[in-house]
């Protein structure tokens, strides 16, 4: 004969249970909010990592003898600095770029994105030309086409003409030296480094 | 040197000084077509607007906005479908920039959710109903075993006379 | 001086809140009269010592005190008074003030005037209170401390970002603190009953009324909030899911489930688990709210500047709170049993079938607002959840739950006859009927949706007027005996005849704005006319001109409709210096049937410029439905049932009940 009693019993013991599903939710929850601390949501990472620089010919700043297309970026490891004589904290960090370029580890060129050529020209007066190569992108498309969104942004790119890191913001002393320098130096010895 | 995070706040400046985006309508150049022109609004109400925080870039006056509505509408007028426009702006930017999540592996829970959180909830008020007894009176709670004991032996005394 | 009398202020308050904390609810387990008695002086004493940081605080402001950090660096001194006042809340620091004030307020309410109450539970209440009231107290004291010394003190300070110098900004933050904040009262109450280990009917008497405020107000923060955003935004946009807005909508979710709930646990003792639960998740979400703007964790047009250390003070803070309440509730739930059983289809029912939609509702909002948190913090990806994904899903769950609203109020307690119910519904259902054809005939077009869309919104309305009529008996019975039933009808009930038809008009008001919106963009030179629904917009002219602090230009547009002259609009755009920035102002012009919108943009060039007009039909439905809602919640507020007090307990229906353990009120 079933006992009904047990039966009851048992499904009583079940459902008893259910007023700790919220407990489990809210702890899960907060263990996210946790981890959402250390995360940046407003840092967006590049889709393009991996894939090839897109095609562009930018033509070169009014006093400049050379612009930038996509064949001058294949053929050994550089940097394209994004950069504007109206974005303050790239001001913040052209001095490192200066030393980049005195230092001679890795060519960087500029992607001028949405100036002015003149005051573009001036500003590169007034604090440094760090740049092998700059190409004046009046309009933005080509920024668009590399996935700016905002200015300084930089991007690694290997010999082979393929985008391999990208930096949001502006580059510290700290970024070169734990980051962009050592991933160089590792691209440059056949590795895949992730960025 | 800089805090990171005083640094981060330098470039959401230098952004944010491009894209007075909460306090202003966007009001461009329409396309002569008023069919593309409806589809590209179409298409700008569907994109974020990446400088700006949680805006499509149809209601932005950033400068990246229009600059991504005036992609569009070339993208629309070069023969683009509207798919393919879209995928245009996706591949350069990534998923982050739909504002309707797309359905993928990753999204899966988001898009399943509510049914399911839904099935969940009426299965359980479902059970506790049962549970309960239903509508007044038809059932009780179950007798303990000494209630049952008793109930026999009444039963009993009761049968024997 | 008066900044250093508003900081000692506020480390009192924390000695009085932690006193508060602990010592009543020792003294209500193990009986100590003069404990339980600590907790009334307690509260008032707290409030007191937080009303006189909060106004050290705003004395600092409408002085122009510069030499307080906070002060500098969100005022000026050429900002009109009412905005140095609003000021005070507008930063991160001046808000978790309000937000302290506000709750110390309701303990001292409570404390005040909860003299229904039993001691013990309202010491336990009081202490519950308090202790929220700790962890705030401590994360401002320790981490966002607004009375922070800048010295020297500059001249001027740094807050004169005219753009937020607006009535509805401005004043919409009190509002919504009001409701959050009035939540943590059914929170304490839930908890302290936990703790007690009893939740009843007259449990459910007591909470109300807080729980009805708390919802009264938020009701009006987020139609404010709502409102601002549509005529200060510029271009019509009253709502868009953006994760602050889902901060405050959630606990409104929960909270009106909540409200329904303690109904049904108060005429029926039964549903107590989900009522308790309900009043814990809503609070809790209000607290995730308060996180979720000042952490960083997500991006949102309305986050204050965020700070890592910050964030996780107030995480570990409302961890310790949720996770400890739903422990305790996870622990007592299972013993609260319930009595009252019912139908399927009864009153019950239908208030069950809402909880579930509305919970539902509210938990697809939270998954939606999280998720790219979730997704980011598991694999890296970034994702939007935007408005298509919410009105995808948050709408079809919604809908049953309106079209059940109106027969609701119908259906009898513990079994209901679901065709009589709605047989009592008849005017209703003719009234839903011929809003269907009418709106068939008169929409020329517009999605299809639109059209169940007003039937849903008449259906409602005519639902919750034809219940009222019912109980009255109208034009069933003679005048005098309707007359005679008004008379006597309780206040809630009113109350519930108004919430319901103002969420109709709300409906109503929804999809009209946005079924038949018309919006028109184009290039205009002087002389042009543009047809924009029935109207016509001419383009007279544009003309440069300075302002205070900015240069613009602004254009003047005749607007006529049928000929005749309806409006003359200005919309303008500007460049303010200081910080640099470019607006447009959108003219706006009301009127009975919906609201004309003109913008305009930049010059070609060539003599012409961008222009942009809107017609919003019958968008101020919304705006005024929930004007309604919020005055039926006022007027179920003021039942003098909620005054009276509990009378199970005190025994009035002759059944004195526990008799022994609460001693008659105070």
């Amino acid at each position: 004969m079933s006992n009904p009693i047990a039966e009851q019993g048992s499904r009583r013991h079940w459902l008893r249970l259910v007023p700790l599903v919220p407990l489990v939710i809210a702890l899960v929850i907060g263990g996210f909010l946790f981890a959402g601390l250390n995360l940046r949501p407003k840092e967006i990472p590049s889709v393009l990592i991996g894939k090839a620089v897109p095609d562009f010919e930018l033509p070169p700043l009014p006093g400049r003898p050379r612009g930038l297309t996509t064949a001058d970026l294949k053929g050994e490891v550089s940097l394209v600095n994004v950069f504007a004589s109206w974005c303050v904290s790239c001001r913040a960090e052209h001095p490192l770029f200066m030393k980049l370029q005195a230092s001679g580890v890795v060519p960087v060129h500029g992607l001028n994105y949405k100036d002015e050529g003149s005051a573009a020209m001036g500003w590169l007066r007034r604090h440094g030309d760090p740049y092998d190569r700059v190409g004046a992108d009046l309009k933005g498309r080509v920024g668009i086409d590399w996935g700016v969104y905002g200015v300084p942004e930089t991007f690694l790119v290997s010999a082979e003409g393929r985008i391999v890191c990208k930096h949001i913001g502006p580059i510290m002393q700290r970024d070169l030296d734990d980051k962009l320098l050592p991933f160089i130096k590792a691209l440059r010895e056949g590795g895949t480094p992730q960025c | 040197m800089l805090r990171a995070s005083i640094r981060f706040a330098l470039l959401v400046l230098c952004i944010a000084g491009w894209s007075v985006s909460a306090l202003s309508v966007a009001v461009d150049r329409p396309l002569e077509d008023p069919a593309q022109e409806a589809r590209a609004r179409a298409i700008h109400k569907q994109l974020r607007c990446l400088v700006c925080q949680n805006q499509s870039i149809e209601d932005s006056n950033a400068t990246l906005a229009r600059d991504l509505r005036l992609l569009v509408r070339d993208r629309i007028l070069a023969g683009d479908t509207d798919q393919a426009a879209i995928r245009y702006i996706v591949e350069r930017y990534g998923d982050w920039v739909l504002l309707k999540p797309p359905v993928k592996a990753g999204t899966i829970f988001l898009w399943a959710g509510p049914a399911v959180i839904l099935m969940l909830a009426i299965v359980l008020i479902a059970l506790w109903y049962r549970r309960r007894g239903g509508p007044a009176g038809r059932t009780v709670e179950p007798l303990s075993l000494d209630e049952q004991n008793r109930l026999k032996d009444l039963l009993g005394d009761g049968d024997r006379s | 001086m008066t900044a250093e009398l508003g900081h000692f202020a506020l480390v009192l308050a924390l000695s009085v809140a932690l006193v508060q904390a602990t010592i009543p609810l020792l003294g209500a387990w193990r009986g100590d009269q003069g404990w339980i008695a600590l907790a009334r002086p307690a509260a008032v004493v707290q409030c007191l010592l937080i009303v006189i940081a909060f106004g050290a605080l705003m004395h600092a402001y409408i002085t122009s005190d510069f030499s307080v950090l906070n002060v500098a660096t969100n005022s000026h001194s050429a900002k009109p008074l009412l905005y140095k006042i609003s000021g005070v809340w507008g930063n991160h620091e001046g808000s978790l003030l309000l937000w302290l004030l506000i709750l110390v307020l309701f303990g001292a309410a409570v404390a005040v005037f909860g003299g229904n109450l039993p001691a013990p539970f309202r010491a336990r209440v009081l202490s519950v209170q308090a202790m929220i009231a700790v962890g705030f107290l401590a994360f401002v004291l320790f981490t966002s401390n607004p009375f922070e010394r800048l010295l020297p003190a500059p001249l001027d300070g740094r807050g004169l970002n005219p753009l937020l110098q607006d009535p509805g900004l401005a004043f919409h933050p009190p509002f919504l603190y009001l409701g959050y904040v009035g939540f943590s009262m059914a929170f304490s109450f839930a908890v302290a009953a936990l703790i007690e280990g009893r939740v009843d009917a007259a449990w459910a008497r007591w909470v109300r009324p807080w729980t009805l405020a708390a919802w009264c107000f938020l009701t009006t923060g987020i139609a404010l909030g709502s409102w601002w955003a549509y005529y200060e935004l510029g271009w019509g946009g009253w709502w868009f899911w953006d994760p602050v807005e889902n901060a405050s909508f959630m606990p409104w979710l929960a909270g009106t489930a909540l409200l329904h709930s303690a109904v049904v646990v108060e005429k029926r003792d039964s549903l107590k688990n989900w009522t308790v639960l309900l009043a814990i998740v809503t609070f809790s979400l209000s607290l995730l709210g308060t996180f979720l703007v000042r952490s960083g964790v997500l991006t949102s047009v309305h986050a204050f500047a965020t700070d890592p250390a910050r964030g996780i003070f107030i995480l570990a803070f409302l961890i310790i709170v949720i996770t400890g309440s739903l422990t305790l509730y996870a622990i007592r739930a299972p013993a609260m049993k319930g009595g009252g059983l019912f139908a399927p289809v009864s009153r019950e029912g239908g208030l069950v079938l809402n909880n579930l939609l509305l919970s539902t509702a509210c938990a697809t909002v939270l998954l939606g607002t999280l998720y790219p948190l979730f997704l980011d913090a598991v694999t890296g990806e970034k994702i939007t959840v935007g408005p298509p994904y919410f009105n995808a899903t948050f709408g079809p769950l919604m809908l049953p739950a309106l079209i059940a609203m109106a027969v609701g109020p119908m259906l009898n307690w513990k079994r209901a006859d679901l065709t009589g119910a709605i047989q009592r519904l008849k005017f209703a259902i003719v009234a839903a009927m011929a809003a269907l054809f009418v709106t068939l005939v008169m929409a020329h077009d517009g999605p299809w949706l639109a059209i169940p869309g007003i039937a849903l919104g008449v259906w409602m309305i005519a639902a919750a007027l034809e219940e009222a009529a019912y109980r009255l008996r109208l034009f069933r019975a003679p005048a005098g005996e309707s007359l005679r039933r008004l008379l006597r009808s309780p206040r809630s009930a009113w109350g519930t005849t108004f919430a319901h038809a103002g969420a109709g008009m709300v409906i109503i008001g929804i999809v009209a704005s946005s079924a038949w919106q018309v919006e028109k963009l184009q290039i205009m030179r002087t002389g042009d006319v543009v047809a924009v629904g029935d109207f016509s917009f001419k383009f007279v002219g544009a003309s440069p001109f300075r302002g205070p602090n900015y240069s613009a230009v602004s254009g003047t547009f005749q607007v006529s409709r049928n000929g005749d002259d309806f409006a003359t609009l200005k919309p303008e755009s500007r460049n303010y210096q200081d910080p640099p920035m470019e607006t447009t102002e959108a003219a706006i012009r009301t009127g009975w049937g919906g609201d004309l919108y003109a913008v305009i943009g930049d010059p070609t060039g060539d003599g012409a410029w961008s222009t942009r007009f809107y017609h919003k039909p019958m968008i101020h439905w919304i705006w005024m439905g929930a004007l309604i809602m919020m005055l039926g919640g006022l007027v179920s507020l003021s039942d003098r049932r909620h005054r009276v007090g509990a009378p199970a307990r005190r025994g009035a229906a002759g059944r004195p009940l526990n008799v022994a353990k609460s001693p008659a009120g105070e």
